[in-house]
């Protein structure tokens, strides 16, 4: 009995289009790997811009580097990486059928991805109080004092300080999301939905997260590291 | 079940991975290397992004070969992005 296709049928959670529960895994983290596959060619345009103005507008984009806080940005950097942490022994805890332990690790993610959000929000703060959200009251007056050994202009300085706004606020805005997705993740974990039978929304949810992640593992380098190195 | 469920142990190790290439190229980033800041800088986060991808994303484990191919698809529309424009905007001299 447990072998005809009536029996599967009445397996908890699985859709009828699907044979077992295993190809209705695999069918959803396919779908979440294609939608991520866009969202790779979705930042891949703004890396790109990036890296092309940052050739053109070399002496802006290294003095806009340097005014960004390399503790804050590290600091958010291990934040991130502890919640891919939390967000694959939850995975985990949903395939040993581990309630109590998924509810916790998924509110642990939920702390540390508002944490990283509150930690960006400091960031930003600091680039209105200094003048260097681009608009009116842009202003690159102590990038030019503070780097005299290179030639600053203030109009391209402005186009390196609306990269790193789109940039961070693009990844921030997938950051939100993915609180949306693990506060609904919890809710229906602490409910007890999720069994060692059937867990693809935490499964599908972390690929989520672990590209935010990885997308930040790029930001990071290129707007916080790679002009760091001493001025001549 | 089919899908297999790893250590806490390696997941662990991976963290501490990830944790210790995050100070490295936060530190070397101080050091001038010339051009090969950006490289490192890259290499670093590549690595990284490796190490997420094959062991968080539990790609190296994925019984499905479909999901490797939308990944190495994806990486390639990527570098034909990064690779291509680039080639026009670093040969131009005007």
């Amino acid at each position: 009995m447990a072998d005809s296709p009536l029996a599967l049928e009445h397996q908890e959670g699985l859709h009828h289009q699907f044979v077992d529960p295993e190809q209705q895994r695999n069918a959803a983290s396919l779908g979440m790997w294609v939608f991520l596959g866009t969202e790779v060619m979705f930042f891949g345009g703004m890396f790109c811009a990036y890296l092309i103005y940052r050739y053109w507008y070399y002496p802006e984009f290294a003095a806009g580097s340097r005014s960004l806080d390399i503790w804050l940005g590290t600091t958010n950097t291990i934040v991130l990486i502890c919640s891919s942490l939390t967000v694959v022994l939850g995975v985990r805890a949903a395939q040993m059928g581990k309630r109590r332990l998924l509810v916790l690790l998924l509110l642990l993610t939920l702390v540390l991805g508002l944490g990283f959000l509150g930690i960006k929000g400091i960031e930003w703060y600091d680039k209105f109080v200094e003048h260097h959200v681009p608009g009116v009251s842009f202003s690159a007056e102590d990038l030019i004092r503070d780097y005299p050994q290179i030639h600053i202009d203030p109009a391209p300085t402005q186009i390196y300080f609306s990269l790193y706004f789109a940039m961070t606020g693009l990844h921030a805005l997938h950051m939100i999301v993915g609180v949306g997705i693990f506060s609904y993740l919890t809710y229906y974990a602490w409910k007890g939905r999720y069994t060692p039978e059937y867990h693809t929304p935490v499964e599908i949810g972390g690929l989520y997260w672990h590209f935010v992640d990885i997308i930040w593992i790029y930001l990071f380098p290129l707007l916080y590291l790679i002009d760091r190195k001493p001025l001549k | 079940m089919s899908e297999p469920i790893l250590s806490n142990k390696l997941y662990l190790g991976i963290w501490a991975a990830l944790m210790v290439l995050t100070v490295i190229t936060a530190t070397v980033a101080f050091v001038d290397l010339g051009p090969f800041n950006t490289v490192v800088a890259l290499a670093i986060a590549t690595l990284k992004a490796l190490l997420v991808v094959l062991f968080f994303m539990h790609v190296k484990y994925a019984s499905e070969k479909l999901t490797k191919m939308v990944i190495v698809c994806a990486l390639f529309w990527l570098l034909i992005l990064l690779f291509l424009s680039l080639a026009d905007y670093g040969t131009r001299h005007a």
